[in-house]
């Protein structure tokens, strides 16, 4: 219990305040570019691959009958349109899912220095989780 | 009698007006979204991104006052009142919590209120599983899932009534498995100007739950606050402080592998997502502002109600009674 109690330092751990400046600046231009993004989106500035007054006829729909109606793919087909406003605006949304993944890598290095097997283990099994889910091989649900 | 303060009862009488005009408006020119798949009357397309806007506001206000997470209230009051399919609410909910913990964890984490030790290894069991709920949640029939998000709602109901919570836990020994991974620590408690020194048991019973955690979280879109904190708090005895905040930075790891899902699997609409992240978002920033004026108890009432009714109504449209 001594060992344990020399071993605890008080409040926040180097590692979690790098953890925490990454995801705060993330977060910061995620949601930022998010919001500027939208507005030309909305506004008309750039135009989208579905007109505005058209989405209200889609997300009535399951998820497979709107990807079958509107011809829209699924996956990472979006980064090849990005032209339009309506799939600019998955730059910002990936973005910040792809944040957790930035941070996670981060953290590598320093618990390599103090070789925290466990944790560099949970961390890099945890990096290959997120790349698996972002990289679309899971493949598609629908109805 | 419960006395309820002016403001507090505004604020009630607002929300209350909403839902009805709401409920009214639905059923004029909305299509049910899980039994007819007839296209809705053309309205301006800017009305139902504008009631997302307000709704998610107040869902964003209420969700502070509660002590709920965003997704819990917006998935099934979204989905039970207005006209979006369930898939593009799930898909949406997802991002709106994943950005409200994305918001919240850097705070949390710099105070020392959020552990990194203790999330990353939950954090490993929940995503995974999310990944695999978010592919049952958009294979599955939709009444099915209705069903299942109304039966998970009427249950947060049940746990939100029951539930208790232990301030500071009592963890005579912790376990093998939390000492190896040397998940423990100190925090200052404003409250008492004190340093409390923490340890946590039970661990390999908290990871198993985080499975179950994970896939409900993965299947519904709901976030997982409600889950999370209970199991960090009363089974494996952090202390609430502790298990509230890191439950809320580890909703940024979950959701964000059941989001790439959702985005994957084409259910994330821009015109959806973002007047919701935009709303809850500043609807929280106000929450955080009248937490001080308002009565909690009252709130957490008025959002037990709601949900009541959310989760009846998601549970009657699933069986196509609704």
């Amino acid at each position: 219990m001594d060992s344990k109690e020399n071993n605890i330092s008080k409040g926040a751990s180097k590692e979690q305040i790098l953890y925490a400046n990454i995801l705060n600046a993330g977060m910061l231009i995620g949601l930022i570019s998010l919001v500027l993004i939208f507005i030309l989106y909305v506004s008309g500035i750039l135009s989208p691959l579905i007109p505005l007054e058209k989405v209200q006829t889609y997300w009535v729909l399951s998820v497979h009958e709107y990807l079958v109606k509107s011809g829209i793919q699924v996956g990472w087909a979006w980064f090849g349109e990005l032209e339009y406003g309506d799939m600019l605006n998955y730059i910002p949304i990936a973005f910040l899912s792809l944040l957790t993944i930035i941070c996670y890598i981060s953290l590598i290095p320093g618990l390599i220095r103090k070789k925290d097997k466990p944790y560099i283990i949970i961390c890099i099994l945890e990096i290959i989780v997120l790349l698996i889910a972002a990289s679309g091989v899971l493949g598609s649900g629908g109805h | 009698m419960i006395q309820i303060p002016l403001r507090s009862s505004i604020v009630i009488l607002c929300v209350v007006i909403f839902l009805i005009w709401i409920l009214g408006t639905n059923t004029s020119f909305a299509s049910d979204s899980t039994t007819n798949h007839n296209v809705t009357e053309l309205q301006d397309w800017w009305l139902y991104p504008l009631i997302l806007l307000v709704l998610s506001f107040l869902l964003g206000v209420f969700a502070v006052l509660a002590g709920v997470g965003g997704g819990v209230l917006y998935v099934p009051i979204v989905s039970g009142f207005l006209p979006f399919h369930l898939d593009f609410v799930r898909g949406a909910g997802l991002i709106v919590a994943l950005a409200g913990a994305l918001a919240a964890g850097p705070g949390l984490l710099r105070k020392g209120f959020a552990n990194l030790r203790l999330a990353i290894p939950m954090a490993l069991i929940a995503s995974s599983s999310a990944i695999v709920g978010a592919m049952i949640g958009l294979a599955l029939p939709t009444n099915v899932i209705q069903i299942m998000l109304g039966a998970t709602i009427l249950g947060i109901v049940l746990l939100m009534m029951k539930a208790k919570k232990s301030v500071f836990p009592e963890v005579p020994k912790p376990d093998r498995l939390s000492q190896t991974l040397e998940i423990f620590g100190i925090y200052h408690e404003p409250t008492i100007n004190k340093d409390i020194s923490w340890q946590i048991h039970r661990t390999p019973i908290g990871l198993a739950l985080f499975v179950i955690i994970g896939l409900m979280a993965g299947m519904f879109g709901l976030g997982a606050g409600w889950a999370n904190v209970p199991v960090l708090n009363l089974v494996m005895g952090a202390p609430i402080k502790i298990a509230v905040a890191t439950s809320k930075f580890l909703l940024s790891i979950t959701d964000t592998s059941a989001a790439w899902v959702y985005m994957n699997n084409g259910a994330v609409l821009p015109l959806m997502v973002v007047p919701s992240v935009v709303g809850i978002m500043l609807g929280s920033f106000v929450g955080v502002k009248i937490l001080g004026v308002t009565k909690p108890s009252v709130i957490r009432i008025l959002v037990i109600i709601v949900l009541g009714i959310s989760g009846t109504k998601a549970l009657l449209k699933g069986l196509g009674i609704g």
